[in-house]
């Protein structure tokens, strides 16, 4: 069932667009994060659906109902805010119990739900602290647990863990990811960090400049990127982008003379191959020379001048190869994407070929 | 010793630093206050009769001095009358401007207004508004067939009418400090409590009043200092008139000591009043204090 659908929404601030004929849906459980960098309209988009901002055009249906001009309230959904929004001077209790309290729960069934709650997120022993009193990580699983304990079927949650530094960035990632799927709860997540969108989402929604540049799965995305821009965007380090030109019947990349990497007669292309995809090979391909070595432990992201181009190649392992050196890049042609270079759209016509050397 | 030149070369420029501000200090606060307290020990000197020490016979003649006691339950009234509504009224127009409406600079500027306008003008307004017969207020009676009243001249309204007309005054002042600490506040709280189904009184008991509390302290101190200072009102308005009904313990220390040139006597008045102020503003602080929560 779909538990949240856009259908063609629009939000103007005067004349600026902030997010363009957007439609999307996410299914009933699910995790559909709205990725993008800043400004692109994605918490805008969010906002939206809790009725904190109005549309401008278009419906918001949550739950099959619509609710495109409904209160906030009466949407039964719950928001983590990036910065928590936490009420400074109560403490994690009254926090937690805050929209209880406002909705007049009974007292026996808060108790309930706020040992409950508390001791999912582990924050049983903090509970008579202050915000202030609370670390970052902390704070956050207050933020967390008066969302769940509302016990609605939507969460939403606006770039959670950006305040957190890497290491609990990670275990928050996995946490909220359990507990989602525990409670069963549809997820809305804002972010604008790709490598949170792979590794929580169900779906992803991709958006740039206030309009959904691709949405799919974590791995659509990445194996089969519609844009340039969603090619450049997922991934780290993203995928290699380069410069083709015209030699004969052939593209070959930008300054240099061969061998050939696509068919040529599709108009102005750009080449794009995951950095994985590429191989160091001893035998026949594309020489370039060395310009870096970043060794991150399990890899090595190797820079490789091509021509005019700046190549990155994920090479498994350590290597340690002085700059300047000769080297040979091979790949498979069907790793290799092409896109027409004005539109950014993927050229589903054009073929590369294989690297004869 | 090179080091210690050093330090005590530093400490005297630290003090040569210091030492404009502190003789200014010293030269028109804390001399006048002791002073002060001095003089309240002596009787009034004249150029044929020096003063003489006289201990606490200011005191005592004070507490069997009949204006004294009225003007102090006057005050009292006054300040009972002034300090809540217009804290309240203050805390209300603050929420209010502070939404989105339309004009909203306007509306602002408006309520700020009576606080800028000095007290004398203020006071001439308002003696309009309450003159018998030809005063704004009888006016519009007159136009429901309600019969004139001498607003200012009956013992019975002239405290309420300066207390109004104080209110007036005060309200926008305090509604500054109300608004600045309101934008302080994260909209993020507010969205967190509409999404949490709170409705706005709710949210305003729950979350804006108390964190608007240590905007409240400093606005309650200085509401209770204003009931004792303001009082410029007085001289358009009544002079304290009739029969005392309107006299504040200023204007009587300021009719003790320049109308009739009792400086001991006022000195006392002045020890007196500066005491209750300093009663009333420890006991706030250490009451109130605990139950705020500061950022």
């Amino acid at each position: 069932m779909v538990a949240i659908e856009l259908i063609r929404v629009t939000k103007t601030w005067g004349s600026t667009v902030a997010v363009r004929d957007i439609s999307f849906e996410a299914d009933e459980g699910s995790f559909v994060v709205l990725l993008g960098p800043s400004g692109c309209g994605k918490s805008t988009t969010l906002r939206m659906i809790a009725g904190l901002d109005d549309v401008t055009s278009g419906r918001v249906l949550i739950g099959g109902k619509e609710m495109t001009g409904a209160p906030s309230a009466e949407r039964r959904v719950s928001m983590v805010f990036q910065s928590y929004a936490l009420f400074p001077h109560l403490n994690a209790r009254e926090n937690i119990l805050f929209g209880l309290k406002a909705r007049k729960v009974a007292k026996a069934e808060q108790r309930d739900r706020l040992v409950r709650v508390a001791e999912m997120v582990g924050l049983a022993d903090l509970l008579d602290r202050k915000p202030a009193q609370l670390s970052g990580g902390q704070r956050q699983r207050v933020a967390l647990a008066r969302a769940i304990i509302a016990e609605n079927p939507i969460c939403l949650m606006d770039e959670p863990l950006s305040n957190l530094d890497a290491k609990l960035r990670h275990e928050m990632r996995v946490e909220i990811r359990a507990l989602q799927q525990r409670l069963g709860m549809t997820t809305v997540y804002v972010t604008h960090d790709q490598t949170e969108a792979m590794s929580m989402a169900d779906q992803v929604v991709l958006m740039r400049d206030g309009a959904i540049e691709q949405q799919g799965p974590p791995a659509a995305l990445y194996d089969f990127p519609e844009t340039v821009f969603a090619a450049g965007f997922i991934g780290t380090p993203p995928m290699n982008l380069l410069k083709v030109e015209e030699v004969g019947s052939a593209l070959v990349i930008a300054g240099t003379d061969g061998p050939a990497v696509a068919e040529a007669g599709y108009g102005n292309l750009v080449m794009g191959i995951r950095p994985e995809k590429i191989a160091i090979a001893d035998g026949p391909g594309i020489g370039g020379r060395i310009e870096s070595c970043d060794y991150l432990g399990a890899d090595t992201i190797v820079g490789v001048r091509v021509g005019s181009q700046s190549i990155l190649v994920r090479a498994h392992g350590r290597h340690l190869l002085p700059a300047g050196s000769y080297v040979h890049l091979h790949w498979q042609t069907y790793e290799v994407h092409l896109f027409d270079d004005e539109t950014g759209a993927r050229m589903t016509g054009a073929r590369s070929l294989p690297i004869a050397a | 010793m090179p080091d210690r030149t050093r330090l005590v070369g530093n400490a005297a420029y630290g003090w040569l630093l210091l030492l404009p501000a502190a003789v200014l200090l010293a030269a028109f606060t804390h001399y006048p206050a002791v002073a002060t307290l001095a003089q309240s020990l002596f009787t009034s000197g004249t150029a044929l009769r020096p003063a003489e020490f006289t201990g606490l016979d200011n005191y005592r003649f004070m507490l069997e001095d009949e204006v004294f006691w009225r003007v102090l339950e006057n005050n009292a009234w006054y300040a009972i009358g002034t300090i809540p509504i217009s804290i309240a009224l203050a805390m209300l127009m603050a929420v209010w401007v502070n939404r989105r409406l339309p004009l909203r600079a306007f509306v602002r500027m408006s309520y700020f207004t009576p606080t800028v306008l000095p007290m004398i003008a203020v006071a001439n307004i308002w003696l309009f508004f309450y003159t018998p017969e030809i005063g704004l207020i009888d006016q519009i009676a007159a136009g429901f067939g309600i019969g004139s009243h001498n607003w200012l001249g009956n013992p019975d309204t002239v405290l309420g009418c300066i207390i109004v007309l104080t209110i007036w005054k005060e309200a926008g002042f305090f509604m500054i400090f109300y608004l600045a600490a309101l934008q302080s506040l994260p909209p993020e709280l507010e969205e967190a409590a509409r999404l949490e189904g709170a409705g706005h009184w709710h949210f305003f008991r729950r979350v804006t009043f108390p964190l608007l509390m240590p905007t409240t302290l400093f606005v309650l101190i200085n509401a209770v200092i204003n009931s004792f200072k303001l009082v410029d009102q007085l001289f358009i308005l009544t002079k304290g008139g009739p029969d005392n009904a309107s006299a504040l313990l200023l204007y009587y220390i300021y009719e003790v000591a320049f109308s009739f040139f009792d400086q001991a006597y006022a000195s006392t008045l002045t020890v007196v009043l500066l005491a209750v102020l300093a009663i009333i503003a420890i006991g706030q602080f250490v009451i109130l204090d605990k139950r705020i929560h500061y950022r």
